[in-house]
């Protein structure tokens, strides 16, 4: 499984790339998407709504089963993939790139430090 | 990362790791879950061929001059309607009516027939079966082997799937009639039942094969591939099934469930009996207070049914979604739901029904399958 060094980890199988300007990305792992298979849609809230650490903000859809989305750090959501809409299989094709799947303002940043490491992550799958 | 160690292995599980699948836990086995993607694999079954490696089903062979006769006392469908060549659906039930299994039989001859049964009920259909030779049948002539563990099952599936096995094989397999089965060989393999079986709706042919050597089952597997079956898994077959309104066992019925109340009526051959069971369905059939299974569409993109959530009108819950998911070929959601008593015989085909999702209602129309003609 890709487990990228340039983004963080939590134990419910996201990832979240932090920007200088204190917002961050957020999506799920390559691992998460393999294990759900082909995803159908996602449906997260909508901009402007902000979330707790942990939060559910939204569920993804595979034609097999469905997850919850929980954040992985505080903050407001500032952006939604809307690629996603017409074309949800991005998620499994780019999970780090193109299937990105929110934009966060960071309510939080220090909660970085207790996220994952690539390292800490594949521990946890393998 | 799931951990197998204890699980049961088909032959074929070293092929199916060096193929990419993604493998479950399914019926006590390791079984492949998808390959490439399930979409992928849902479309190669509808509009080419398709195969999987199924072998995790039970086989019980039943032989002597008197397997006929214990065979129509264990099963409701009625045997005599299965002739030698032919394959036939069926189901064994308790005492109480509940479905125990439902199943294939294949009558080779009168007095010789394979009984094909899910692989999560290996164990107990064993016992169900042995139990009535026993208290029913001890002074006949009959014999029961559990060859499970010795017959591996293919299943190739979709409208190219003759013309793909033709030229590897002895059956002139178009000339087989619909669930109709020939013994033959296959890629070599001597002693393989091919028949015209499936659980995918399409055009196909299932193949069992004998694994005392393992051999002979990857032989055929690598063969059917290199002529460009696609590898499919538990996955396509699930929505595969579930389009053209297919029963799960464990999902669609188990033992608390009538088959009168799992859509299984055609098979229930009430005059062919007795039967186990024979009596309580019949009680439940004349009295007809019982739930009944129906299938609906969702009426909105984006709304998936899953097996428990609940179904509801006017405001009151009336039944429970047994099976669902996103249908490929329509892009919608499809299920199936029980409803109970009273409302199974007012909600026919057409009338709206909302499924709670995620606490949220949304709206679909109760539609008889199959969902994809």
């Amino acid at each position: 499984m890709n487990t990228p060094d340039d983004v963080k980890y939590t134990k419910n199988h996201e990832w979240v790339r932090k920007h200088d300007d204190g917002t961050a990305t957020v999506g799920i792992t390559d691992f998460a998407q393999n294990e759900l298979g082909d995803i159908v849609y996602v449906e997260v809230e909508s901009e402007g709504e902000s979330f707790e650490l942990d939060a559910v903000f939204g569920s993804i859809e595979a034609v097999k089963t469905v997850s919850d989305l929980y954040c992985p750090m505080s903050g407001e959501v500032l952006e939604v993939n809307g690629e996603l809409d017409g074309n949800p299989e991005l998620v499994n094709e780019d999970p780090y790139g193109e299937g990105w799947i929110i934009k966060l303002k960071l309510s939080a940043p220090e909660e970085w430090d207790e996220l994952l490491t690539a390292e800490g992550y594949q521990a946890i799958i393998s | 990362m799931p951990t197998f160690g204890a699980m049961k292995k088909t032959p074929l599980y070293n092929q199916h790791i060096e193929q990419g699948a993604r493998c479950i836990e399914f019926g006590g086995y390791v079984m492949p879950v998808s390959y490439e993607g399930i979409k992928q694999e849902h479309q190669a079954v509808r509009t080419g061929a398709g195969i999987f490696d199924v072998s995790h089903m039970g086989e019980f062979f039943v032989t002597g001059k008197d397997a006929s006769s214990f065979l129509q006392m264990l099963l409701i469908n009625d045997v005599t309607a299965c002739p030698p060549g032919k394959a036939q659906y069926t189901a064994m039930c308790q005492e109480d009516g509940g479905v125990i299994d439902d199943c294939l039989i294949y009558c080779r001859s009168e007095d010789e027939w394979l009984m094909v049964v899910n692989a999560a009920n290996i164990d107990k259909d064993w016992e169900w079966v042995s139990h009535v030779k026993e208290t029913h049948f001890s002074e006949a002539d009959v014999t029961l082997e559990n060859h499970s563990h010795r017959m591996g099952l293919l299943a190739l599936q979709g409208p190219a799937s003759f013309d793909l096995l033709q030229p590897l094989t002895d059956v002139e397999v178009a000339s087989l009639p619909f669930y109709g089965f020939s013994m033959g060989t296959v890629c070599g393999v001597s002693d393989v039942w091919v028949a015209t079986t499936g659980y995918t709706g399409e055009k196909g042919v299932e193949l069992y094969i004998p694994t005392d050597d393992p051999g002979n089952i990857q032989a055929i597997w690598a063969t059917l591939l290199e002529a460009g079956a696609v590898p499919c898994g538990l996955g396509a077959r699930d929505t595969l099934r579930l389009e053209k309104g297919f029963n799960l066992y464990g999902q669609d019925m188990d033992e608390t469930v009538s088959p009168l109340e799992a859509r299984m009526g055609w098979v229930t051959k009430l005059e062919a009996g007795p039967f186990m069971g024979h009596q309580a369905i019949a009680a439940q059939k004349e009295s007809g207070h019982y739930r009944r299974l129906v299938g609906f569409v969702m009426d909105e993109q984006r709304a998936i049914p899953r097996s428990g959530y609940d179904v509801v009108s006017n405001g009151e819950t009336i039944g429970v979604v047994t099976s669902g998911t996103q249908s490929i070929t329509l892009g919608q959601g499809i299920g199936m739901a029980r409803l109970e008593s009273p409302y199974g015989t007012s909600i026919k085909e057409g009338a709206k029904i909302g499924i709670v999702i995620r606490g949220e209602s949304k709206p679909a129309t109760v539609t008889n399958p199959p969902f994809v003609k």
